[in-house]
């Protein structure tokens, strides 16, 4: 069987050609670099996705945040379920993790908020 | 009060401006910032792929909006916020405002405009029927979930498939709305690639190439939209309506650089681009004026935005610090498949990256930059789109004062 597939690793969104054979990937063509390669297949055997979002924080305004790796993509709206339920302390720093386990990585906040 | 360097917005392009000015030793500056944060348009963008190729790696808009406010904060230089720039003269004299200060003026040397750009709106639109509640611009969708925390609805339908369009259609779903489909008038979208694989691909969200919203329902609160189909000449095609119940309608189509200022100064804009005309340092028509980041010409990508206002930075230090430049004139002109290039022209005799854009979406191409019928340079291109912008270096050696340079596009 043969995928198209378009790289998000990068803005540059190369259209790459990958060859499978069942669940293996054979081969991958139009990668402009190696991390497309590494895409590819992680895209055709366990897709993953980096999550953003926000959290409401004590004082009712949001904090925004992200998972500090990707996550599965099939695990997205769980992950969201946990960020939407969860209440940001303040003040927060940049980096703090704001919720510890969730779908195997943490969360974390991606901007400063005084309390 | 008088100043040596004033930067007017303290967005990703005032600060990286102001950081590289501060960095070729300008100590006397002030950045001007009309909102209540430094960051710009970048604390909304809460999505991460910003930085990639700045830092290498991926950051989220307020993340990367941090790593240059925490320099700025590190280097002293200081800065306004709230503070609202209402005119900036032809001699360099700033007339601003806010609620410490009233109303006060600024002489100055030098000064960077860098106050970004904002969304088309929808009056520049036209579409038939009523103006009800539940109509924003993408935009202002995103600054109300990501920073205010409020859905503005839960059926949504997209017109326009630029970058802030998709981002929405994901962001939207993340948070349990249902996006019944995006509609780009063209025949191919003006966001990236990436986006329409993961905002919209991922989500299974329709986008519905060569259509548009040719009626609004509902008189209080939107209840639905008609789209359809359009023709080559972007009509709408007769019996190929379609009605989709809605709530939401959000409008992603396009962008335009603010430069409400620079024309009080009388700085010359590119029709092109509605952005200043620019040389090789950023600098405009006006001497000790310079331009960049969105106020100069919309980017796709803040890595080039912050590549862009260092260019500026440095050359608004050389200007302050007396530095001649060598002057030549170099004009650089476009065959319009090649819309627009930044800088529009050349004064001193150096290697210099252009940046252009297209106008439509050509394969396996090549991008000729010619002077006087001799090729100055030719790289072959397996894609360009209108939605990326592109970049050539021009060698020293083809700069010639009186000259000019041709850019066009063969084999489309
Ligand atoms: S293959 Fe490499 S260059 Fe192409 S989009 Fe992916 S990361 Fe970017």
């Amino acid at each position: 069987m043969e995928r198209e597939l378009t790289c998000i690793i990068c803005p540059r969104g190369c259209r790459m050609k990958v060859a499978l054979e069942g669940k293996e990937v054979v081969s991958v063509e139009g990668n402009a670099c190696p991390r497309g390669k590494t895409y590819a297949v992680t895209e055709c055997t366990n897709p993953h996705r980096t999550v953003t979002s926000t959290v409401r924080c004590e004082d009712g305004s949001v904090l925004p945040v992200k998972t500090e790796t990707t996550i599965a993509k099939a695990d997205m709206e769980k992950c969201m379920r946990e960020i939407n339920a969860a209440v940001a302390k303040l003040p927060v720093s940049i980096g703090d993790v704001i919720l510890s386990d969730v779908c195997g990585t943490r969360v974390i906040a991606t901007a400063n908020k005084n309390a | 009060m008088k100043k040596d360097l004033v930067i007017i917005g303290g967005g990703p392009a005032g600060m990286s401006a102001a950081i590289a000015a501060y960095e070729a030793g300008v100590r006397d500056m002030l950045i001007l910032e009309r909102d209540g944060a430094l960051g710009g348009i970048l604390q909304q963008c809460i999505h991460n792929g910003f930085g990639l190729h700045k830092f290498g790696e991926e950051l989220t808009g307020p993340e990367y909006a941090w790593r240059y406010e925490k320099q700025v904060k590190e280097l002293g230089i200081p800065y306004k916020l709230c503070t609202m720039v209402l005119s900036v003269s032809e001699d360099k004299v700033i007339t601003a405002t806010n609620p410490q200060d009233g109303v006060f003026e600024i002489e100055a040397k030098a000064i960077i405009l860098a106050m970004g750009c904002r969304e088309r709106p929808k009056g520049a639109l036209n579409i038939a029927g009523e103006r009800p509640a539940g109509i924003y611009s993408a935009g202002m969708a995103q600054k109300l979930v990501n920073m205010m925390g409020y859905m503005p609805g839960k059926d949504v339908v997209i017109l326009g498939s630029g970058d802030i369009g998709l981002i929405m259609a994901r962001r939207m779903t993340l948070e349990g709305a249902k996006v019944h489909a995006v509609c780009e008038l063209m025949p191919y979208s003006g966001g990236l690639a990436r986006n329409i694989e993961q905002c919209l691909n991922d989500f299974g969200i329709p986008l519905k190439l060569s259509h548009t919203v040719v009626k609004i329902h509902g008189k209080e609160r939107l209840s639905g939209v008609t789209i359809a189909k359009v023709d080559e000449r972007r009509r709408p095609i007769e019996g190929t309506e379609e009605y989709i119940p809605c709530d939401t309608l959000l409008l992603s189509v396009g962008l335009i650089p603010e430069n409400e200022l620079s024309k009080t100064a009388g700085v010359s804009l590119d029709r092109m681009t509605n952005g200043a005309v620019v040389d090789q340092d950023r600098e405009t028509e006006i001497p000790g004026i310079f331009s960049c980041g969105n106020v100069l010409h919309v980017h796709d990508l803040v890595d080039y935005v912050s590549e862009e206002a260092e260019i500026a930075g440095l050359g608004a230090a050389a200007y302050i610090a007396g530095e001649e430049k060598k002057e030549i004139s170099v004009f650089l002109r476009t065959d319009g498949k090649i819309r627009y290039t930044v800088p529009q022209r050349i004064t001193a005799e150096k290697d210099v990256r252009v940046y252009f854009r297209v106008a439509d979406v050509y394969r396996d191409v090549t991008v000729k930059v010619s002077c006087d019928g001799g090729t100055v340079l030719s790289k072959k291109k397996q894609k360009l789109a209108p939605g990326e912008m592109e970049c050539v270096t021009v060698p020293a050696s083809a700069l010639e004062d009186g000259r000019e340079l041709y850019f066009e596009v063969e084999g489309a």
